[in-house]
């Protein structure tokens, strides 16, 4: 499980990276969120990867470490937020400098 | 539990709160509830300094204990940044309500957002916590910046929210990073975790460091990572601009707090971690800042290459990591702050006299109308930025210069310092006898100085002669403020003592 889980991240991380150097508006986002998966992915990893055991005290004799899956909601929320707005961003750029490229010049 | 520790925080927030929900409300009724909330962060600052010379004030949200709760904690340095926060936000909320306000929706309330992800920023004992708080100025920032109209602000803010939402994630893979490891956020606890922390966990937490050191580089605007600072900073309006201010700092403030108590000189195998780094991009920053404000083409450009050089000063201060440097390096950040902030305010008053034109361009212009008075203004602001004597730059630079001693540091310090100011002299006398000299008589008549705006210049100008004045409690306050930061056991114990002070109220 850890390797593809590794795996995993390295793609997403890897895909992210490459469309953010793409320099488009469009392929930047969709990088930004890529990246910001493979964040959550990586925030929830370290209170290690369980099977079969949640994150609730008292219930079970073993229970899984609950602050990751914390951090990782409020990261969640946040970029959901922000891949929001970097869009609505985008669109206007894209209607003021009539350009998608994020220096709005450069061949269309 | 003593809740005045949470109220900089609460406080904008209720404020941006009630003016997004009285949007419709006439504009008087939000300019004077942004004014008021702002001006009550000023009371509620002195009031924090105070507490915080009586020792750490510890406060735990929702009353869950350290190290598993999130703690807010006021030492000195943390109050002191409340106040400069709080200053430089009056002048500039007092220039806005003259009716920058009004050049797009809902600026009061993003203005007080701002105020509480930065307040939060210097209050919070906690990493994920810091993150969430650089968040919210940031949310705030990115439609502040994006406030008013015009390409190249679309332009500018398209990068500098890419850029800080890439920043982010590597912030999280930091966070994520440190918590697989140590198994705690709370900075108290990770200064001990770090200071003991088994040989074969070093280099990951190490690499965690770095990439904390490239988040906070970031937002501080360090070479390799200023690029985006100039465009956006001269795109942004006058009092967003002048709140701005502030932003490079709260970067500055996080490496100070992280590298000097989590990772100082206590953290066993990663002590003193940054120290390599920092030196030579803060002097890259501090060169590269000098030449870009030698090339400034507008007077805003030129003020935001100025405040690049003063993140390369302060920063240098921060890597000479000696007791006096850090002193020096905190009084050239209240320094720097407020004139700078003045500074853009100041170069919104002559846009907006130059006309939509000429604006800042360092181009012959039209007359302005009180030239004697403006261009006086002029003079002592670049007087006290370059650090000039008799003004507070001056004391600023000579401060660090003294704490460089000897030896090659020291050389390389005050040859670029030193020539830093030359150079800014240069570009200062070059930009202001073409905005008050050389007038192009073709040009219309210059617009009217409106009082208010300039009294909000004043004010925080004012600022400089008397940071010189008060040098003397200060630099005791600051004394006191460093050796509680060079202290971090003593942080952590205090910190993490703190007993449940309500009967029944913990877990």
């Amino acid at each position: 499980m850890e390797l593809l889980y590794a795996l995993t991240l390295g793609v997403l991380t890897m895909s992210g990276v490459y469309l953010l150097l793409r320099a488009r508006t469009f392929p930047v986002v969709v990088g930004l969120t890529l990246i910001s998966y493979a964040v959550n992915l990586f925030l929830f990893a370290m209170g290690r990867l369980h099977t079969g055991k949640p994150a609730v005290l008292g219930q079970v004799a073993e229970h899984a470490d609950p602050l990751p899956q914390a951090l990782v909601l409020t990261a969640i929320v946040i970029g959901f937020a922000m891949t929001a707005f970097a869009l609505v961003l985008a669109l206007r750029a894209q209607g003021e400098l009539e350009n998608d490229h994020v220096d709005g010049r450069g061949k269309r | 539990m003593d809740h005045l520790v949470i109220l900089p925080i609460l406080l904008p927030m209720f404020a941006g709160a009630l003016l997004l929900l009285s949007g419709r409300a006439s504009e008087g009724f939000k300019r004077s509830l942004c004014l008021l909330a702002t001006l009550l962060q000023l009371p509620l600052a002195i009031a924090l300094m105070a507490q915080a010379s009586g020792g750490l004030q510890v406060y735990a949200a929702g009353n869950w204990m350290p190290p598993f709760g999130i703690v807010l904690v006021v030492d000195h340095l943390a109050a002191l940044l409340l106040l400069v926060t709080a200053v430089l936000a009056i002048a500039a909320v007092v220039y806005a309500v003259r009716g920058d306000d009004l050049l797009g929706a809902n600026f009061h309330a993003l203005f007080q957002f701002q105020l509480m992800g930065i307040n939060g920023a210097f209050l919070t004992g906690d990493l994920f916590n810091l993150f969430v708080f650089f968040e919210i100025l940031l949310i705030a920032s990115y439609a502040l910046l994006l406030h008013g109209t015009g390409s190249a602000r679309i332009r500018s803010g398209l990068h500098y929210v890419l850029l800080n939402l890439f920043g982010s994630a590597l912030f999280l893979i930091a966070i994520g990073t440190l918590y697989g490891v140590t198994g705690t956020l709370n900075l108290a606890d990770l200064s001990q975790r770090v200071a003991q922390l088994p040989a074969p966990d070093a280099p990951l937490v190490g690499a965690a460091a770095m990439l904390l050191l490239v988040v906070f580089g970031l937002k501080a605007a360090v070479f390799p990572l200023y690029f985006w600072l100039p465009k956006a900073y001269a795109a942004a309006t006058p009092p967003v601009a002048a709140l701005f201010a502030i932003m490079t700092k709260v970067g500055i403030y996080s490496i100070l707090r992280i590298y000097t108590q989590v990772f100082g000189d206590t953290a066993g195998p990663l002590a003193d971690l940054a120290n390599g780094w920092l030196w030579p991009a803060a002097l890259l920053t501090l060169v590269l800042g000098t030449i870009g404000a030698l090339a400034a083409s507008t007077l805003n450009g030129l003020i935001s290459y100025l405040l690049v050089v003063s993140v390369g000063t302060l920063l240098a201060g921060l890597a000479l990591d000696s007791h006096d440097a850090l002193v020096g390096s905190l009084y050239y950040l209240i320094h720097s702050t407020w004139v700078c902030g003045a500074l853009f305010l100041f170069a919104g008053i002559i846009s907006r006299c130059r006309g939509p034109r000429f604006v800042g361009r360092l181009v012959p212009g039209p007359a302005l109308s009180r030239p004697t008075l403006l261009s006086g203004l002029f003079f002592l602001a670049a007087i006290s930025v370059i650090g000039l004597p008799p003004l507070s730059g001056f004391v600023g630079k000579l401060l660090l210069l003294r704490a460089a001693e000897t030896g090659v540091a020291a050389g390389w310090l005050y040859s670029l310092l030193l020539g830093s100011g030359l150079v800014s002299i240069i570009a200062f006398s070059r930009a202001g006898s073409t905005l008050f000299w050389r007038t192009d008589p073709a040009a219309a008549a210059g617009g009217p100085v409106d009082n208010v705006r300039l009294a909000a210049v004043l004010a925080l100008l004012l600022c400089s002669p008397l940071l010189v004045v008060f040098a003397g409690p200060l630099l005791d306050y600051l004394t006191i403020t460093v050796d509680q930061l060079l202290d971090p056991q003593e942080y952590a114990r205090q910190v993490l003592s703190m007993q449940i002070s309500t009967s029944g109220g913990g877990h």
